[in-house]
């Protein structure tokens, strides 16, 4: 695949014009999903796609299109592309956001493959689900991206990656999640996984307790942290939105408003699992501060983005969020958190976070799965689910009681329209007096 | 024959040795124009083409999806199909639903030619139309942020099947966009045309018919008027909610709550399930008796009409709540099956790469009789909010709360001050129960979203929502802060 894809750069080179200049991005994975539901198969399969995206540039003037190789005469759709892109030149306008890379630094990353054979995974899942209501999800297979330009650049990153998303249900939304996620199969690790799942669904057997709206102590376990930096993802570190002011921090920004000092967050390329490069070609840095010690440090700055506002790009891709959002540890143990939340609610996962104020980075969203009621230190109940509906510069300002110092490597089970190499490495948070609301 | 039907051919005449086999061919052309901040971005043309074959052997199903369509690749596909049939024969939750055809194979072809009104005018004359909204949206320097765009798809979509069914459906989609964003003193606001749920079959045309083109300066005025308005009020009280935000509220509480896949339990690690029982069929007061909710795939130009689901049932209207009363679940012809309750033609998938599912279509509010002057005649003290911008709700689909962009108090059935940062919340088992006035076919707006996320592996649809405008009594409203 990195030969084809390779290949095809410098059938695109060949076809140039003088004047003329390209980028490349290849995307490619060849995924097995198999999907559960009640511990048996739901629908089975493989997907092999390969799409190949093309940027004609003539000085500022560019455009792109997104093809998938077919198998049939790719080198004439490869060449129809230029030469479609080069009718687009030759009415478009001069961008003077164009920014790429053109010092050449080609980059070469292939991952060993560690995956188990297809019957293996799907027996050892079945295996684990029996006399248990299982569903989710498995999705394995390589995933490969690439860039090339006409300036010489190459660059490949093959990852074979597999993601075990499920849950075990015990009766109507009463579930234990669990997931198993990253680049080497160990059949041991996932049973027991598995096994430490399914032992969690006895406390999920005793009366669930429901409670009225007000302010409770709580623990975000690192499952519901990730849901919480998701949201903040969608625009919160984005040089765009900070200097158009619609980044929901605005208040940290332009107001100097700050968050808890243990607060510490960075884009931590190095630890993380997604390509080093990105789509005009800029190689990304191994870590870019965010927030440091509850203050604002930086945004993610795309090239387009850059040169639009004047600052240099810091290899962030045109969306702008994070991909591999790294969260500083802190010094609650984990055998200490129960008792350091006291009295309160243990919440294991969350769901559906949006704003319900976006310039107050004020958020609402539910509880959902594994999420208890807490007494003095102990499990006492399940959580009948709630809203919550607060403020980060509360949750993790003024409220914050302290972050766990073990963190997780949550790596992204997302698969729209591909197989998502984001991560996020995060603690738990103890905060005190959530805003629950229904 | 065109490249879709060619490639079915190519697989029909090298598929596998098997029960039954079906393939869906999807080729999608797009292109996305935007304005933004007063600079036209890079133009970005996509054309993607793949085939999903799928085959029944031995009581398994497998699949097996690829881009590679030569005559070596839809013959690997086929192999690899079988071979996942065969891995999970015997370990099935269900079996295929068994589609109510006639004996005789289905043959559908129309010849649409969904480009024809999107290539009627030149790339350059479209992007000085959009510069010119994208200047008249920068109404001052407090507009900081704006934009002014659409994008284009036209799908061509072939299914084939063992039975000798051949169905071709082509359809274009224009999805609009424009926002203008003012900013003063560390405070913003932000309105939009719609939020993208205003999108529509069609080609060019159809912006005219949208108000695209009138919208800009009323969108950036409104962002201005935001800055300086006050928080929405906190309280109980009555809520008219327009088209922009019914259309969401639509969504979130009947939509997904009435998939059948969720009710069997399918999406409960992702998607979540649903406070729906089957038992509730036939028998459940959802809303109070003006709520009359269908299943339609036959209104011209909204998001989702068609003529076949994916699986190849034939899509007709049907109510799915009648009166009040619930009748009907969202489940295609193997969710019917599986559970027993009747179903709609909605087995979709979002491209070739991914497998159908039941998703939400056209489903919409049937008109009622009123006025927007008589359902704010019934306001003594209230609010009016227009276009979702936040959208929240939990598992069961139960627990919701939706923030909008826009709001004006109704006193006395007058329509008073604008205010920011409007919310509600509450429970979907008794919001419906609690709407008091609906409007008329005047207030109906056809919207939909281009992004309705389910599914494992994750799957983005577009489905279409046409509504009129809802009043709701005793809803719990606040602001920001």
């Amino acid at each position: 695949m990195q030969q084809q894809f390779f290949e095809l750069a410098d059938l695109i080179q060949s076809c140039l014009k003088a004047d003329e200049g390209f980028l490349a991005a290849f995307s490619g994975e060849t995924s097995q999903f198999v999907r559960f539901n009640r511990s048996a198969v739901r629908q089975a399969g493989a997907v092999a796609q390969r799409y190949l995206t093309i940027e004609l540039f003539r000085g500022k003037r560019h455009a792109s299109q997104t093809i998938t190789l077919t198998g049939a005469d790719d080198r004439d759709a490869v060449t129809a592309a230029v030469a479609a892109l080069r009718d687009v030149l030759a009415d478009a306008h001069e961008d003077p956001h164009f920014l790429i890379n053109e010092t050449p630094a080609s980059t070469t990353r292939v991952l060993p493959n560690m995956l188990p054979a297809e019957d293996e995974a799907v027996g050892a899942i079945l295996d684990a689900g029996r006399g248990h209501d299982l569903v989710g999800l498995y999705a394995a297979g390589p995933i490969h991206r690439g860039f090339a330009n006409s300036y010489g650049q190459r660059n490949w990153d093959t990852a074979h990656a597999f993601s075990a998303d499920f849950s075990f249900y015990l009766q109507s939304d009463k579930a234990v999640k669990v997931d198993h996620a990253g680049t080497a199969w160990d059949a041991g690790t996932f049973a027991a996984k598995m096994g430490g799942a399914k032992a969690r669904l006895a406390a999920l057997a005793r009366p669930p307790k429901t409670i009225s709206p007000g302010s409770y102590r709580v623990f975000f376990a690192p499952a519901a942290m990730e849901e919480l930096f998701g949201l903040l993802s969608w625009g919160g570190f984005s040089l765009a939105a900070e200097k158009t002011a619609t980044t929901p921090f605005i208040r940290m920004v332009d107001g100097g408003v700050t968050l808890d000092p243990r607060v510490t967050l960075a884009e931590n390329i190095a630890e993380g699992i997604a390509p080093g490069f990105q789509g005009e070609g800029f190689v990304k840095p191994a870590s870019v501060p965010l927030i440091t010690k509850g203050a604002w440090t930086s945004s993610l700055a795309s090239p387009r983005s850059a040169a639009e506002f004047n600052v240099p790009p810091n290899g962030a891709d045109g969306s702008e969020g994070p991909v591999a959002l790294d969260m500083a540890a802190g010094a609650v143990k984990d055998a200490d958190v129960l008792a350091t939340l006291g009295t309160g609610i243990h919440v294991g996962n969350l769901w559906y976070l949006n704003y319900s104020d976006r310039n107050a980075c004020r958020l609402t969203g539910m509880t959902r799965f594994a999420t208890f009621w807490v007494e003095n230190g102990e499990i006492v109940a399940p959580l009948n689910v709630m809203r919550f509906d607060d403020t980060v510069y509360r949750m993790l300002g003024a409220n914050l009681v302290g972050l766990t110092a073990q963190r997780d490597l949550r790596v992204s089970t997302d698969t729209y329209e591909s197989r998502s190499t984001r991560s996020m490495r995060l603690p738990g948070a103890v905060i005190a007096d959530l805003a629950m609301t229904l | 024959m065109t490249a879709t039907a060619d490639i079915a051919a190519r697989f029909a005449a090298g598929a596998p040795a098997c029960d039954a086999w079906s393939i869906r061919v999807m080729r999608s052309r797009s292109e996305s124009l935007y304005v933004t901040r007063g600079i036209v971005d890079p133009v970005h043309l996509g054309d993607d083409l793949g085939a999903m074959v799928t085959v029944e052997a031995a009581g398994g199903i497998g699949y097996a999806a690829t881009s590679d369509v030569s005559a070596a690749g839809l013959k690997a596909a086929g192999r690899e199909a079988l071979a996942w049939a065969g891995r999970t024969a015997g370990r099935m939750v269900a079996a295929a639903g068994k589609r109510q055809t006639s004996a005789a194979p289905v043959v559908f072809d129309r010849e649409d030619r969904p480009r024809l009104g999107w290539d009627a005018l030149s790339r350059s004359a479209k992007i000085d139309r959009l510069k010119a909204s994208a200047a008249a949206l920068k109404r001052g320097d407090a507009i900081v942020d704006w934009y002014a765009g659409v994008s284009f798809t036209d799908e061509d979509v072939v299914l084939a099947t063992s039975h000798g069914d051949f169905i071709r459906q082509r359809r274009g989609l224009v999805i609009p966009g424009l926002a203008a964003s003012a900013s003063d003193g560390g405070e913003t606001q932000t309105r939009t045309f719609a939020r993208g749920g205003l999108m529509r079959q069609g080609g060019w045309d159809v912006l005219e018919d949208l108000g695209f083109w009138n919208a800009p300066e009323r969108i950036a005025e409104e962002a201005l008027e935001l800055l300086k308005a006050p928080d929405c009020p906190t309280g109980a009280m009555d809520l008219l909610l327009m088209p922009d935000q019914m259309y969401i509220q639509i969504h979130e509480s009947i939509g997904h709550p009435l998939e059948l896949d969720r009710i069997l339990g399918d999406e409960r690690n992702y998607a979540g399930t649903s406070f729906v029982t089957p038992d509730m069929f036939g028998a459940y007061r959802y809303g109070s008796k003006l709520l009359n909710v269908t299943f339609d795939p036959g209104v011209a130009g909204e998001a989702a009409a068609y003529a076949f689901d994916d699986d190849g049932t034939p899509a007709t209207k049907q109510f799915l709540i009648r009166e009040g009363m619930l009748e009907r679940g969202l489940g295609g012809a193997t969710s019917q099956v599986r559970i027993n309750i009747p179903g709609v033609a909605n087995s979709r998938a979002c491209n070739w790469n991914r497998p159908a599912i039941d998703r939400m279509a056209n489903l919409n509010v049937e008109a009622g009789g009123s006025t927007l002057d008589d359902l704010m005649a019934q306001v003594d003290d209230g609010v009016v909010m227009e276009t979702n911008t936040s959208w929240s709700i939990d598992d069961s689909r139960n627990k919701f709360q939706f923030g909008c962009e826009r709001a004006r108090l109704i006193t006395n059935g007058k329509l008073g001050p604008v205010v920011k940062n409007p919310n509600y919340r509450g429970i979907s088992a008794t919001f419906w129960r609690n709407l008091k006035g609906l409007g008329n076919a005047a207030t109906v707006r056809v919207m939909g979203t281009p992004t309705c996320g389910k599914g494992e592996p994750n799957q983005a649809i577009r489905v279409g929502h046409a509504t009129p405008a809802g009043l709701f009594e005793n809803v719990a409203v606040f602001g920001g802060g």
